[in-house]
């Protein structure tokens, strides 16, 4: 199926500026992020396929307004919430609490 | 007066992955000294010095060089570069007259063992759609001029294969070790957005 993520040959993205001496990671989220999503992967709680498709399933403005990781991000409480891992209820919570926490 | 609550989910990404990995940590569904071992290996173990021993030593060994062109994953392993995202490789070599280039048009597909994780403009929507129309105006973009007759050849990766450029090997090397060889090859000459310069 085709959608957003199926780039190839699309035009009008605008320039590729390539980063010098580019980190790894550009911040501590992006680690983060990376580290739980392998985590969970390498846990046996998805498969490759399922980790792809979650992301071809969010929006196509959402997609391309959004960075790599961000894509990741939404991959991994998409299946741990679909898998019944964890709940959208149960995620909600922790955000709501942390965001109190740090304000 | 009360203060306002706001009771839609915060968009931070900050704050989402912090409430997702201490929920996940909660329920123990993942291991903190697992994580810190994942940052670690992707962040200072694995990366393109890998990619560039294997370049190297093609360069140096014709048998491995045939062994490599043969089944590069193999021969990839043979120097101890194996594991995710790279269990099944293929290795395209540049020659006079041919230039390879490698994308992964759907998403991020790229050969972490030998290269490490791929930069931001890999996993992007300008790369990715243009490297496949337009390979010339890309390489531009990257610095690299190419004479009109060197034919290019674009490899869209994929969750199941992942390509390594192996790239000429510069004149003027021929009294350099190994080593020294594999000090010159970038990250983007084995992705094929970049070319070798030869040593002044």
């Amino acid at each position: 199926m085709n959608g957003v993520h199926d780039l190839g040959g699309m035009h009008g993205m605008g320039p590729i500026d390539p980063e010098a001496n580019e980190p790894v990671f550009h911040n501590e989220w992006e680690r983060r992020v990376f580290a739980v999503t392998i985590a969970t992967f390498g846990g046996g709680n998805y498969h490759v396929d399922q980790f792809r498709h979650a992301i071809e399933r969010m929006g196509a403005a959402n997609y391309l307004s959004t960075s790599y990781y961000e894509h990741w991000l939404h991959m991994v409480e998409t299946l741990m919430i679909e898998t019944g891992a964890i709940s959208r209820d149960e995620l909600n919570a922790e955000q709501t609490k942390l965001a109190k926490e740090a304000s | 007066m009360a203060k306002h609550e706001h009771t839609a989910p915060p968009s931070d990404p900050a704050l989402r992955v912090k409430a997702l990995e201490s929920l996940l940590l909660e329920k123990g569904l993942i291991d903190a000294k697992a994580l810190d071992e994942i940052i670690d290996t992707y962040e200072n173990k694995v990366g393109p010095r890998n990619g560039a021993a294997v370049v190297a030593r093609a360069w140096v060994d014709a048998d491995y060089k045939k062994r490599l062109l043969d089944d590069a994953t193999a021969a990839i392993a043979e120097l101890g570069f194996s594991g995710v995202q790279g269990e099944d490789m293929v290795v395209v070599e540049n020659l006079p007259g041919l230039h390879n280039i490698v994308v992964c048009t759907l998403c991020s597909c790229y050969p972490w063992p030998t290269l490490g994780l791929p930069p931001v403009w890999y996993k992007a929507a300008p790369y990715r759609s243009r490297a496949v129309s337009d390979p010339r105006g890309v390489l531009d973009e990257f610095g690299v001029s190419l004479a009109d007759d060197v034919e290019i050849r674009v490899w869209d990766s994929n969750a199941e294969l992942r390509y390594l450029v192996l790239p000429e090997r510069p004149d003027g090397t021929d009294g350099m070790s190994e080593d020294e060889l594999a000090a010159m090859v970038t990250r983007d000459s084995m992705i094929g957005t970049g070319v070798i310069q030869a040593p002044k």
